[in-house]
């Protein structure tokens, strides 16, 4: 037997297949990227056609099948109110519950219970949850078809998601904190309030802003829920309410081109929505940032 | 003593002689018990009304709603059942979580072991993107670019692999179940790749570098260190898109061709899912046809409630594992 | 200000885990009582029962007395928040809280359990800070987060808190163990004026630390590793330094073991 001394080099079959699966990997990654990059490009490049005042100010009254112009104002006003609706309901709902999951739960049965329902809350699908409000809200209680129904399922999907991110925040904030507050004999509820909350508030925000981009987006709880409208309708209380990925949806499911392109600005104003949220989320948590008062 | 310690008229001496119990905890703690509470009552009314709803529908249907193909709830005398909507919604989110699975790995993998580290970051959010854009935007883009784009790769696995059976079959369209597919395919691998990347991130360092110590090039170290402990983790990112991909509406509802049909002819023009269904046959429905929905609604939250759970459990059992390996 | 603390017979569990077991002693007022012994032997669980922050961590109990002067902290009519507005606590690491300016962070204690004027602020503030000889390193930046200071004025600024609610007793559990020698000096000079008008306990891993400060000096081991922690003797400090009564105290503090 001979003894090796050296450096020996790798085989060549082990530095293959390390080089097959490093090109693998990144192949991975590229095919990942394309459609995003694809989808964009489409948006913006087919968005910005109609991107004008008149698609920002008019809604589709009296627009027939063949016309040109029109507009989706009626749609962003339902949006916004429907999601500013969902966001007062889930909100406070959401971060009470991440506050009992966290501070009171200690592991309780009916904490490991509440939290395994959020887990499976966040895959109720969407249209679920519509079909639940348009069951309850609309079939039972004979309320009317309305932007407030939208809210009312989007809130739905928003709880867990506020849960989670709010539950994930309050459990980074240092337990020294609490403790600092106790011995200086201040109430269980006031430090979590005066304490725990602010000092967790920057990422509460970020998290609550991400599940209202979120639910901004989604179409087919609203599709049972505020029913389709051309015409303004600023009374998210009363009547059907349009709302933005609504009008994608609608227009791109209608055969003529103008419609397409409608739909297409739809969808740019509709990720420029988003993506203004995430802003705002990021602005936010800059403006409250201890780094920056110091 | 330099300078004097604070003092206070009134102050917080009030409670000093009498340690008496505060008030205030208690309406907090309610509140958020309560709101716990408020979610909890809220899935269990989602299961209730949605029964509710459905029985008078599935009364008057004439048919047998597990096994009848057809959708035809709004005549004079309902005929419908789950069948074909059901075969639809399983075979094209299996379909999507094979396309997406190896490559969401391959996603995770690049950006926890195989990316510089300060692009890492970065382009785990761009993948995170892919998650943002609603998924109305993925239909447009998908029934306007994506279904005649596919006619040709189509076109070309039905000519040369159509002995596979699922490439079979005489017509060949754009708006097929493997379109489809591919979309739910997108839309699902941002929450794959996520998920696994946390658990690739997570995989201990000290077996990693005793593996490489031990001369494994990066990819024996993957196979050895990070593999197999990600798997558990792997299984549940996909369970879980999975369940994405089943309650995914308004995507397939613009691609699917809205058939009522089973067949694995992924290229021809059938396919339909149930929450397709859902959004386009709700416009023009009577009250027994929103029945109908409701009761095919019913059974997609039943089919994603158990895949969810499964995913669940296995995260679960893993978190045992941990604590009980650490 | 300054009350006696008396404990009789007391025992802390963590779950089922007894840590400590049987402890009596007498705490005097307007004095220093160190707590010494080797790492594991109870004597943060003990100090965290006098004030009962020992139950703030799930399934930890406390069975026995302690009194303080007249009253039972454990009785059953009493609200542990308000004991802990009696007895104060400072902590092992400087935890300033992240959110709140130096000013807020002193009057943290009397703006979440009650209403103050502003003057009243300004003022409980100025003399706080200046207690815990801190106000003139801070007074032109009390709007400036707490964060930013320094880890030896950190701490130093958790004492003025602390302070700032009044309390009768002040517990710390090793404050300077995270500290430069420079800054443990500041903080132990500081003990030393506290302790005229607070009774003062300290947890220290520190032999010199406890000679130099404290007036009477408790000494606390266990038998063995998953046996509770007991008390082994107490006694003025240095007595228990130069002619301690037990042999395991006389081992400890000459190096001989822990």
């Amino acid at each position: 037997m001979t003894v090796q001394t050296g450096i020996q080099p790798l085989s060549f079959g082990r530095r293959a297949k390390d080089q097959a699966v490093r090109a693998l990997v990144y192949l991975a990654f590229a095919i990942a990227i394309v459609p995003l990059v694809s989808v964009l490009w489409l948006v913006v490049k087919n968005g910005l056609k109609r991107f004008d005042l008149e698609f920002l100010t008019h809604s589709m009254r009296n627009i027939g099948a063949r016309d040109a112009g029109g507009g989706a104002y009626h749609a962003i006003i339902g949006t916004l109110e429907q999601v500013l609706l969902a966001s007062l309901i889930a909100v406070p709902i959401g971060l009470l519950t991440a506050v009992y999951l966290v501070e009171y739960g200690n592991g309780r049965r009916l904490s490991r219970f509440i939290s395994f329902f959020v887990d499976i809350m966040t895959g109720v699908p969407s249209i679920v949850a519509g079909l639940f409000v348009l069951a309850f809200w609309i079939l039972v209680l004979g309320m009317p078809f309305s932007g407030f129904a939208g809210a009312l399922s989007l809130s739905i999907l928003m709880m867990p998601v506020v849960v989670r991110s709010t539950e994930e925040m309050l459990r980074l904030v240092p337990n020294e904190l609490r403790e600092a507050s106790y011995a200086l004999g201040v109430p269980k509820w006031r430090t979590i309030v005066k304490v725990v909350l602010p000092t967790a508030f920057t990422g509460i925000v970020t998290g609550v802003m991400l599940a209202v981009a979120r639910v901004a987006g989604e179409t087919a709880p609203l599709l049972l829920t505020v029913f389709f409208t051309d015409s303004i309708n600023e009374d998210p209380f009363n009547g059907p309410q349009m709302g933005l990925p609504l009008y994608v949806f609608g227009q791109s499911s209608l055969p003529q081109d103008i419609a397409i392109d409608r739909a297409w600005t739809g969808a740019l104003t509709l990720i420029l929505i988003v993506m203004l949220l995430n802003l705002v989320a990021r602005l936010i948590s800059w403006w409250r940032s201890p780094a920056k008062r110091g | 003593m330099a300078t004097s310690l604070p003092k206070t008229e009134g102050g917080p001496a009030v409670s000093r002689s009498a340690f008496r119990r505060s008030r205030g905890d208690g309406p907090f703690r309610f509140l958020s018990v309560g709101s716990g509470v408020i979610l909890l009552a809220i899935m269990a009314a989602i299961a209730v009304f949605l029964v509710v709803k459905a029985i008078p529908a599935l009364q008057a249907n004439t048919s047998h709603f597990l096994t009848e193909l057809t959708w035809n709830p709004n005549a004079t005398k309902p005929v419908f059942g789950i069948g074909a909507l059901a075969f639809g919604t399983v075979v094209s989110s299996f379909l999507a979580l094979i396309i997406s699975t190896p490559v969401a790995v391959g996603v995770a993998l690049f950006i926890s072991h195989y990316a510089p580290r300060r692009l890492a970051s970065i382009l785990g959010y761009v993948v995170d993107l892919l998650a943002a854009v609603p998924s109305v935007v993925y239909g447009l883009w998908g029934v306007t670019f994506l279904v005649p784009f596919m006619l040709g790769p189509s076109k070309f696995l039905n000519d040369y692999l159509a002995w596979i059976p699922l490439f079979g079959g005489d017509s060949v369209v754009g708006k097929s179940m493997l379109t489809a597919s591919l979309v739910l395919a997108i839309m699902i691998l941002p929450i794959i790749a996520a998920i696994s990347r946390e658990v690739f991130l997570q995989a201990p360092k000290l077996q990693e570098e005793a593996a490489l110590a031990l001369g494994a090039t990066r990819w024996e170290m993957i196979r050895m260190a990070v593999l197999p402990f990600g798997r558990p983790g792997v299984i549940t990112a996909a369970l879980l898109g999975l369940g994405r991909a089943m309650g995914e509406t308004i995507a397939v509802a613009l691609i699917f061709p809205a058939t009522f049909t089973i067949s694995f002819r992924i290229l021809s023009p059938n396919g339909n899912s149930i929450a397709a269904n859902i959004a386009n046959g709700f416009g023009e429905a009577t009250p027994i046809g929103r029945g109908a929905l409701i009761a095919s609604g019913l059974v997609l939250f039943v089919i994603t409630l158990v895949v969810n759970t499964a995913a669940r459990l296995i995260i679960a059992r893993r978190k045992e594992y941990a604590r009980a390996a650490a | 200000m300054a009350k006696q603390i008396e404990v009789s017979d007391l025992d802390a569990y963590y779950g089922s885990h007894k840590a400590i077991e049987g402890i009596t002693m007498t705490i005097e007022p307007r004095s220093v009582t160190a707590f010494i012994g080797p790492s594991g032997c109870g004597k943060s669980t003990f100090l965290r029962t006098l004030n009962r922050m020992h139950e703030v961590i799930p399934g930890a109990r406390v069975e026995g007395k302690v009194r303080l002067e007249d009253q039972d902290l454990y009785g059953a009519s009493v609200d542990p928040v308000s004991v802990r507005r009696t007895i104060g606590m400072v902590f092992q690491r400087p935890n300033p809280f992240p959110t709140m300016s130096i000013f807020d962070n002193v009057a943290a204690g009397l703006k979440l359990n009650g209403r103050f004027s502003k003057s009243q602020l300004d003022g409980i503030v100025e003399n706080s800070l200046k207690g815990a000889n801190l106000w003139n390193e801070v007074k032109n930046r009390l709007n400036k987060p707490g964060a930013g200071l320094s880890g030896g004025q950190q701490q130093r600024l958790c004492i003025a808190r602390a302070i700032a609610v009044q309390p009768q007793v002040l517990l710390m559990d090793e404050p300077c163990s995270a500290l430069d020698p420079i800054s443990t000096l500041a903080i132990e000079d500081l003990i030393s004026e506290l302790k005229q008008e607070f009774t003062i306990v300290i947890v220290t891993h520190n032999m010199q630390q406890a000679a130099r400060v404290s007036d009477r000096t408790a000494f606390f081991n266990l038998a063995a590793q998953g046996q509770p922690g007991k008390l082994v003797e107490m006694d003025e400090t240095s007595r228990i330094f130069t002619n301690p009564t037990q042999k395991a105290t006389e081992d400890y503090i000459t190096g001989r073991f822990g």
